[in-house]
Formats: structure tokens, C-alpha cells, sequence
């Protein structure tokens, strides 16, 4: 049965159709709400490719079932993160810093590293890598996705 | 400029040179007819200008990732001295792009931007030939500013010499026009920054995974439990709850659910009982080399003789070493599954994926479907990175059948076991070397022998998983990709080189990053340091000893990766080993790709843990000649992955099956590097701008495996010869060694 549900993606109320309450977050935002930013990577938490903010946290929207959000949560994606005229200070570092190849994998390497730089200021370059530890990325750009990050920490 | 009668005279080929524009069609009406031309000989096939001057490029080379979409336009933008940002990109689409060959072997460059070069200096002279017309003045005496050709006052622009017309121009790639001299190049050799980057890092990129088209329907497919099973039951009972699901489709062994939402499809594919006989096919995995080995070979050849090495090998004063290397079954490991989208209207079929080779494909389908290949038309999107052959063909042909089933256009997401489990594999590679080193220690002879499968000649086409399934036409070739490529040494001693083609090998191959020529190059370059090893010798005075003399950048590559790394000349393994814990090393490896082209040598600075076995490669150096470098900054760009890939390979990557069906579904069974394990990289880019661009998009991974194993040897004097280099085989050699 088709049902409504309210969530606040991006700064806005948005109300969608869902036949499933335990639908992924990912899909909402993807199918329900043709966003771009998160990624589907593997449905299982293992990638990152689909990691969106939830009141400012780093969440993988792949294993987050719909029903465990409330309209009051925040949910921001790359698109909230920053606009094309005012990028968030990690993709202004991934852009400078060329740091992409396929580049599949980046949405969830500048969501995370923005959530981990919120808290953590002044981060060492193993700290960074720490904190991306669970993100893959299969072409091989680790080394700028952290050079962007450490040149974003000092913005 | 000469007005000639009609495009289609030019189309005929009537032979005469054209050396002008024609009355032809304007760019809009041929693409509406149908009629853009696609032959490699015409200029029209790749470039088209605009009353404004707008440049749109056709290229059947496409970005999987590695930047081309702004290397290939900067290489076009330079060359007809206009801004980068009035060129715009057309790729992989089969009814307009011309068939430059798949998007592999890294020839986009080298192959594809030097065609397109052609293209672009073709047109130049032709519209400064119109231009000195119609400005009276001399050709030589022209400027070309953004587009704007200029003498004195008098200007005009290219949107006004073409005047909306087609190029009409003949192109001979064996004899290409004039290009730029290379010092006037402004975008060429400039770290240019990426086009797509970005639209990459803000969610505006539309990827194939991205890409809807109107009344879409979400297909998944139900791979069978075991390769080779047979479909025996589907109970289509065991989704009557799941809401949308507009069909479950079987077809002989193929299944598949289509539905109106995604999360439909996804959950109708889980929940869908179906029952599969049994199937083994696969060998029994902790036995796997002995049955390479023992697989029937179908073509047995040799691609190097050189001297007498059963005579060398028999001589009196002769020691004789062997080795056998192996290399693991790896899967290509996108990030994202592969994804595509199929329409059938009226009999024809569209089809979007990431293909990386849309003209092959179209053939594979139309071959699938028994239609006339002119009513398919694929056009490419592009998707996660691919890294060669994956499954984005696999799912383009799962996309059609479930289209054609249904009669709406269906997008197929692949799972990530869909991926793991499906996509088709780099095979096994076992190697066998001989050397013979006589009593001065000189290297008299080296025997080689490559357990490799066989190529179907002539074929690249990977069957499509949907048609062998689905028992229609699929053909059963063979296709891993020039496999036999760098099993020949760049060095020169007697040497036989033969490559064993076996008939079969598990799983269904296909070329993943640098195929063959990584496994090849890694056995020749670790046993090569065998021999220096058993020779006393420094690893890279003993490689240059046996080099062509005459191979002048060859010999550059490997002294300045020397010079790159501080490499202390002496012999492996280190003497100074003083048996601590952690034991540090250095390696080299050499490689001429494909013994034809770019140039690469890498030291490998590892540190091992002795109790663990655990590798860390702390610094890797490269040293690289590609020829002429178009865009510095995504030459790195594309090493980094290289190296880092490629290192993920040789230290972690081993797919896991039993015998019915891969195993490692995931990444947590099929795991790669992460973060904390990435060494500093250390470039000397050599440019030559006079000389031509060659690839670069695969052959610095050729290196790494073998200078990770030669860096291992000369800190704990222990070699590595079975691909990935894991703690525990690292522990089994060196208990061995002790």
C-alpha cells in the first residue's frame, strides 16, 4: 500500500510515496527524489558511495531504512553540502586537488571527510586515512582524496 | 575553397581529393536523416563547427574515468587554436561516432586523439586555405586567435568560413596533415584541470547509473545458484506481496523481474523462489594450478627465438635456475555495478550502458536478437569506473531482454554479488622460467612458458550472459585480451619464449587493467632479479648489461628511476640485514609495454613484518616516457590508480569460489586497499614533446608486482612467486627459505 512520508533532505520538507517503510533512505533519494549525490554501491554499509549527513553524522543511506528517520532529522547530500557558486570547503579541495578519476566513489569520500572535519580541526594526514578506512575506491586516487582533505582541514 | 556537388558524390569515395567544403547538409539535417558520416577517412566522422564556432567532437574512444573527455578535447581545441570551452564531447554512440576500436590497451591517445589530431589539422588547413580567400592575403600570413582567423584588420571566424556546412574532407590516418609544431602547443603538455570534476564533486554528473529515460520500468536479475545450473522451478507465488512488480521473466535459464519502482524490482529479486539443478564446473580451488597445468592446450606458440638455449642450457659450466610464478583469478571490482538501459520502438533497439566498446556491443545484441545491426543503435554513458571488460555489457543485454519482454524501456542495476559473482575474470596465469647462467655468470640462455587461455582469433567479444543463458545466439569465444603481450624480454640473451594457449579456463575471461602484460612482466622481472641475484650483481647493472645498447629511452627510464629513488648500488638481498622485526627493502622492475611503446621502470621501497608476514609499501618511485604527455596532471592522476590499484592486486586480491560458484560476493570477501595502506608516490614524468604521445592508461601497473616481490627478496632475502603476496604465503616462504 502506497504511503506518505515526510523527511527533510537538503533544507526542505519533502513528502514522498512509498510502498515499503522499510525502503533504503538511498532510494528515496535517488528514485523518489532524482538526486544524484549518493551512490549505489554495494547495499551492504561496505563502500561508502552512498553516504549522506544525518543531522551533521556521516550515515550510509544503502542499509537506512526509511522508517527509522523522522521529518525532524536533517538529511544532507552533496547537493545540500554546497552550491556550484559556494562550494563546501572539501569540494573546493577535491576540485583543486583534481581528485577524481571515475569518481564514483567521491560522494562518499567528501561526505565523510566533511562530517570528520566538523569535529576534527586540525586532522594528521593518518587520522584522515583512518577516517576514510571504510570508504573504497577502485581507481586508485586515495593519495589526492587525501592531500584534498588535509588542504580542506587547512582552508 | 572548391563547393563540391554533393555530400553524397564524397560519400561514394568517387577517389578525387577533397580539398574543400561541401554544399552538403547542414550538421542538424544529416543527423536527422541519418546520414552522419562514420568512416575513419572523413573529417566529418569525428569534428563538426557550427555558424558560431562551436566545435563538437565525435569520439568512439570514451572516458572511462581516465580523463580523456579532456585530453581528447584539448588535443582538438589546440590543434584548431580554439578555447577548450567551445569544444564539446560526443562519445561512444554508434550512430555517431566512428568505430576508433574499444576503449582498451591504452590506445586513446595514442590511437584515438592522434586520429582525431588528423581530423582537426585537416580542417585547420582547409579553413585557413578558405580564409586566405576570403581575406586576399597569404595562407602563411594568417592568425588564428579563439577561432578567429586574422591578417592586418581583416578577420574572420570559423563559424563564418564553414557557414554551417560539413567539413567534406578526405583523412588518411597512415599519412596524417601537418600537425602543430609542438612548441606552439598552449593546452597540449599543460595540466589543463578536468572538464568533469566539477559536476563529480557537487551531484550534478549524470552517470549511467543516474540516467533515466521516460516510462522507465526497474529490471534485476536472478542469476542461477551455480554456473552452468539448469532453471528448474520458479514459484512467482512468492511475490505476490511485494507491490509493483509488472513481470518475472524466464528465459531458458535466464531470470529476471521487472517492476515500476527500484526498491520493487530489488526486493521481488530476493524474495523470488527459484530452484536451479546442480552444478560443479569450477576446479577444485586448492588445486587450481595443477589443473592449469594440466589443461588440454589448444595452440602451443613461441613469440621470441633467439639463439640455441637447449645447446646453451647443456653446456658443461652451465647452472641452470627455474621458477614458477602464478598470479591469482581477479575480478575487476567496480565501484559501482554495472547498469544499463534498453528501449525496443519499431524494431529498433537503444540501448545505454557504459560500454566500452558501443560498436562491438551493437554487434553482440543484434547477433542476441537476430536483428539487422543498422536498427540497433548503443550509446555510451558513462558509468563507474570499469578497468576493461566488466559486466556493463552483461547488463546491457539483461536490460534488452527484459525490455523486449515487456515492451518498455527497462534499467538493470546489477547487485553487488551480480558484479562480484558475473562480471568476467582475468584467468589464472601460471609461468614457467629457465635460465642458464655460465661460469662467468653470464646469462646464456632463458626458456619461458606461459599456461595462459587461449584468444579467439580475431574475436573480442566476452559472450553476454543474458544470451547464454537465455540459450539465444552468444557464441562461446574466447576473449581475454592479447594475453601473450610483454611474455617476450626486453633483453638480450638466447631466449625462447612459448606461449601455451589452453582451451579452457575457469570462469569466463576478459582483460582487466594491463592483461598479461602485468602477469608476464612480473614473472620476466622477478625472475630477471633471480638471475642478478644469483649473479651477485646490482639489480639494475645487471638489467642494463642485457639491454639494447641502441634502446636509448629504455636506458634513460631505468637510470633516472635510480636516480628517483636514491638507489644504493649493490646486490640483493640486503647484507646489513640485521634480523629485527620489521625488515625494509628496495626493488626495480623494468618494462617496455608490449616491447613497441611506453617506457616505465618502479623501485618499491616495502617494509615486511617478520611475525605477521604483513607488507607495507611505504614509498613506490616511478620513472615514465610515454612520448609527448598531453596533460600532466591526469597522467599522474591515472598512475596513482595504477600503482595503487595494481598494488591492491599483488598484496590482497584473490577471488574465492567453490566448485559451483564464486564465492567472494562482496568486499568483505573480496577485499582491497584501503586507506592507511597507500605508499607515497614519486614521479619523474618524462616529456617528450617532439616525439608521439603513447598510451599510459595501463602499462606503469605492468611494474608493480614485480618490484613489491623483488623489494620483499632484498629485505628478508625470501621470494615471493604466488600472486597476492599474503602474510601467510609470506610466512610459508620464509619458513621455507630458513
Amino acid at each position: 500500500m502506497a504511503q506518505r512520508k515526510s523527511l527533510n533532505v537538503n533544507g526542505k520538507t519533502v513528502r514522498i510515496s512509498i510502498d515499503d517503510p522499510d525502503m533504503p533512505l538511498l532510494y528515496a533519494l535517488r528514485d523518489n527524489l532524482a538526486l544524484h549525490g549518493p551512490r549505489f554501491g554495494c547495499g551492504l554499509a561496505q563502500c561508502g558511495a552512498c553516504t549522506v549527513h544525518v543531522d551533521g553524522k556521516a550515515v550510509r543511506s544503502c542499509v537506512t531504512p526509511l522508517s527509522s528517520l523522522t521529518s525532524q532529522q536533517k538529511v544532507v547530500t552533496l547537493e545540500g553540502l554546497g552550491k556550484p557558486q559556494r562550494l563546501h570547503p572539501v569540494q573546493r579541495a577535491f576540485i583543486e586537488e583534481q581528485a577524481a578519476q571515475c569518481g564514483y566513489c567521491i560522494n562518499g569520500m567528501i561526505m565523510e571527510s566533511a562530517a570528520f572535519l566538523a569535529k576534527t580541526k586540525k586532522p594528521t594526514e593518518a587520522q584522515v586515512k583512518e577516517a576514510l578506512a571504510n570508504n573504497l575506491c577502485r581507481c586508485g586516487t586515495h593519495a589526492r582524496i587525501v592531500k584534498a582533505v588535509m588542504r580542506a582541514a587547512s582552508a | 575553397m572548391t563547393i563540391h556537388a554533393s555530400r553524397r558524390d564524397v560519400l561514394k569515395g568517387a577517389g578525387a581529393l577533397v580539398v574543400g567544403f561541401s554544399l552538403a547538409a547542414t550538421l542538424g539535417e544529416v543527423l536527422a536523416q541519418g546520414t552522419k558520416p562514420l568512416a575513419l577517412t572523413e573529417v566529418d566522422s569525428f569534428l563538426a563547427i557550427d555558424t558560431k564556432g562551436e566545435v563538437t567532437l565525435y569520439s568512439g574512444k570514451v572516458d572511462l574515468g581516465t580523463g580523456v573527455a579532456t585530453a581528447l578535447p584539448q588535443i582538438v581545441a589546440d590543434e584548431l587554436d580554439v578555447p577548450l570551452n567551445r569544444v564539446k564531447l560526443i562519445q561512444g554512440d554508434t550512430a555517431l561516432t566512428p568505430d576508433q576500436g574499444p576503449t582498451w590497451g591504452s590506445l586513446s591517445i595514442q590511437i584515438g586523439g592522434m586520429q582525431l589530431r588528423n581530423a582537426a589539422a585537416t580542417a585547420k588547413a582547409a579553413l585557413l586555405e578558405e580564409a586566405a580567400k576570403r581575406l586576399d592575403a597569404k595562407k602563411e600570413d594568417l592568425k588564428v586567435v579563439d577561432g578567429v582567423v586574422s591578417v592586418g584588420n581583416k578577420r574572420v571566424s570559423y563559424g563564418e568560413l564553414i557557414g554551417g556546412k560539413s567539413f567534406a574532407l578526405k583523412l588518411d590516418h597512415a599519412k596524417p596533415a601537418a600537425a602543430k609544431n609542438p612548441k606552439d602547443y598552449t593546452l597540449v603538455g599543460k595540466p589543463v584541470p578536468r572538464v568533469d570534476i566539477p559536476d563529480k564533486v557537487t551531484g550534478r554528473f549524470t552517470y549511467m547509473q543516474d540516467f533515466r529515460v521516460p516510462g522507465m520500468l526497474h529490471g534485476r536479475v536472478i542469476r542461477p545458484a551455480a554456473i552452468g545450473a539448469t532453471l528448474e522451478n520458479v514459484d512467482e507465488t512468492s511475490i505476490k506481496d511485494v507491490a509493483g512488480v509488472v513481470k518475472v521473466v524466464r528465459e531458458g535459464n535466464f531470470l529476471g523481474v521487472v517492476a515500476e519502482s527500484e526498491w520493487a524490482a530489488i526486493k521481488a529479486a530476493q524474495k523470488l523462489k527459484a530452484s536451479w539443478s546442480k552444478s560443479q564446473t569450477l576446479p577444485d580451488a586448492a588445486k587450481l594450478w595443477d589443473e592449469v597445468r594440466a589443461s588440454k592446450v589448444a595452440k602451443d606458440e613461441v613469440t621470441s627465438n633467439v639463439g640455441n638455449t637447449a645447446e646453451a642450457m647443456g653446456q658443461a659450466d652451465t647452472k641452470t635456475l627455474k621458477a614458477t610464478y602464478d598470479f591469482a583469478i581477479h575480478t575487476h571490482g567496480s565501484i559501482g555495478p554495472s547498469c544499463a538501459i534498453a528501449e525496443f520502438k519499431d524494431g529498433r533497439l537503444t540501448s545505454w550502458s557504459a560500454s566500452q566498446a558501443t560498436h562491438n556491443l551493437r554487434k553482440q545484441l543484434a547477433t542476441m536478437f537476430g536483428m539487422p545491426v543498422e536498427n540497433v543503435r548503443c550509446i555510451y554513458v558513462e558509468g563507474s569506473g570499469c578497468y576493461g571488460r566488466n559486466g556493463h555489457e552483461d547488463a546491457a543485454a539483461d536490460a534488452a531482454l527484459l525490455a523486449k519482454a515487456v515492451g518498455r524501456p527497462v534499467r538493470v542495476q546489477w547487485s553487488r554479488a551480480d558484479e562480484h559473482g558475473w562480471d568476467p575474470k582475468g584467468p589464472p596465469t601460471l609461468i614457467d622460467l629457465r635460465a642458464a647462467v655460465d661460469g662467468a655468470g653470464v646469462v646464456t640462455a632463458w626458456e619461458s612458458e606461459f599456461f595462459i587461455p587461449q584468444q579467439t582469433a580475431g574475436s573480442f567479444n566476452v559472450p553476454l550472459v543474458a544470451a547464454t543463458l537465455a540459450g539465444m545466439p552468444a557464441g562461446n569465444d574466447i576473449a581475454p585480451g592479447n594475453i601473450f603481450q610483454n611474455s617476450a624480454i626486453p633483453y638480450k640473451f638466447a631466449n625462447v619464449k612459448t606461449v601455451c594457449r589452453l582451451e579452457t579456463t575457469p570462469f569466463r575471461p576478459s582483460w582487466i587493467r594491463t592483461p598479461g602484460r602485468m602477469q608476464n612482466t612480473y614473472a620476466n622481472e622477478c625472475f630477471i632479479d633471480e638471475l642478478a641475484a644469483a649473479a651477485n650483481a646490482d639489480p639494475i647493472e645487471f638489467r642494463l648489461k642485457y639491454l639494447d645498447p641502441n634502446d636509448k629511452r629504455g636506458i634513460e627510464v631505468l637510470n633516472r628511476a635510480a636516480a628517483l629513488a636514491k638507489w644504493e648500488k649493490r646486490p640483493s638481498p640486503k647484507r646489513d640485514d640485521r634480523g629485527g622485526e620489521a625488515a625494509t627493502g628496495r626493488g626495480i622492475a623494468y618494462c617496455k609495454y608490449e616491447l613497441a611503446r611506453t617506457y616505465i621502470a618502479a623501485v618499491a621501497e616495502v617494509e615486511v613484518k617478520r611475525s605477521t608476514g604483513d607488507i607495507r609499501v611505504t614509498k613506490f618511485y616511478l620513472a615514465h616516457d610515454c612520448g609527448q604527455i598531453i596533460n600532466p596532471d591526469g597522467l599522474r592522476n591515472q598512475i596513482d590508480g595504477n600503482v595503487i590499484q595494481t598494488m591492491s592486486r599483488t598484496l590482497i586480491e584473490e577471488l574465492k569460489y567453490d566448485r559451483s560458484s564464486v564465492t567472494s560476493l562482496d568486499w568483505a570477501t573480496y577485499p582491497i586497499l584501503r586507506f592507511p595502506q597507500i605508499p607515497e608516490i614519486v614521479y619523474d614524468l618524462i616529456d617528450r614533446p617532439n616525439e608521439r604521445p603513447w598510451g599510459a592508461g595501463e602499462p606503469s601497473a605492468a611494474v608493480v608486482p614485480s618490484a613489491i616481490s623483488n623489494a620483499v627478496f632484498d629485505a628478508i632475502g625470501v621470494r615471493l612467486r604466488s600472486v597476492p603476496f599474503t602474510p601467510d604465503k609470506v610466512k610459508a616462504a620464509m619458513k621455507g627459505a630458513a
